[in-house]
């Protein structure tokens, strides 16, 4: 035998040795991305979350102009702190409308009473099955959706005031 | 003493709760009443990745988004769904992460040709040998 073909094992482990520390040394990337983006926003139709306040369908979101859909919960901690960032982009015009995710009406009225209510429409969606249709894995999460109803950009994780300039620009971008 | 002090705080206070106050959906914790059904939502719920704790399937995790998806797996197969349908659904919004069985892409290629390749390497390898020896 050649060898070269003799030292093949050798450069093998340690080529096997190389990718486990690469590997090792890269971040752990655990966040997980909707495929959806830039496709229409499966349809679906969701009940209102508290009284006085519409429901939520996939017609209705394509409404001419970019929104974005906010997947929060009582029970979701980071949802508080994303409240008033949501509330400031309301103020700046951006309308916004909820999807609340495993939570009951009295969970929902609380939640706003205490942080306010930044949404237009809040749909109920009671076993996930809305944020599972849009590829989404937790809350709080934000999708902004064009003005044809199409997915145009994913937000995971809560929105923080630095976070501001660039979802404006994507709802600029979704136009 | 600060740090002490702090740890201690820290092992006693409550922990914040992630999970949602609703009891679980209804397929979540229950069984298909056809047995034949329940076997194909069981292995499809083992191949699917769980979201929330990403190293579980969905049959071995507690979170209450695996339940959901448990949930929507089993009232599926109840409707009358074949498993690959429901497989490719999921496929279609997260990748192919999602599911567990390696995927027939192209990029699996050499996951798919590895044992071939291996088996022609080391038939090779006996065959030399063989041949030496008799000479």
């Amino acid at each position: 035998m050649s060898r070269a073909l003799r030292l093949l094992p050798v450069i093998l482990v340690i080529w096997i040795l190389i990718a486990f520390t690469w590997r090792l040394i890269q971040p752990n990337d655990s966040v997980v991305r909707s495929h959806l983006v830039n496709r229409e926003v499966p349809s679906f139709s969701l009940p209102s979350g508290i009284a006085g306040v519409r429901g939520l369908d996939s017609a209705s979101l394509a409404t001419g102009e970019p929104r974005l859909v906010n997947f929060f919960a009582s029970w979701c901690v980071p949802c508080v702190a994303e409240a008033p960032i949501l509330e400031r982009l309301k103020q700046q015009g951006v309308k916004i409308d909820g999807i609340a995710v495993r939570d009951s009406p009295e969970g929902i009225t609380a939640f706003l009473d205490r942080n306010g209510n930044p949404y237009e429409r809040i749909g109920s969606d009671q076993s996930s099955r809305v944020q599972l249709s849009l590829g989404s894995s937790g809350v709080p999460e934000t999708f902004v959706v064009d003005g044809r109803g199409v997915i145009r950009f994913q937000f995971v994780g809560p929105i923080g005031s630095a976070d501001v300039p660039m979802v404006m620009k994507q709802l600029e971008e979704a136009k | 003493m600060r740090a002490l002090v702090l740890s201690v705080a820290l092992a006693l206070a409550a922990p914040a709760s992630a999970d949602s106050n609703l009891p679980p959906s209804y397929w979540a914790y229950r069984q298909l009443p056809d047995p034949k059904q329940e076997a194909k939502a069981q292995a499809l719920m083992q191949e699917l990745r769980c979201l929330v704790c990403q190293g579980q399937s969905i049959a071995d995790s507690d979170a209450d988004l695996a339940a959901d998806m448990r949930d929507l797996v089993r009232r599926r197969i109840a409707a009358g769904e074949k498993p690959e349908q429901i497989r490719a659904w999921l496929i279609e919004r997260y990748g192919d992460w999602i599911s567990y069985r390696p995927t027939t892409e192209p990029i699996a290629l050499p996951l798919w040709a590895a044992p071939i390749i291996l088996l022609i390497f080391g038939g090779a390898i006996v065959a030399g040998r063989l041949k030496r020896k008799r000479s």
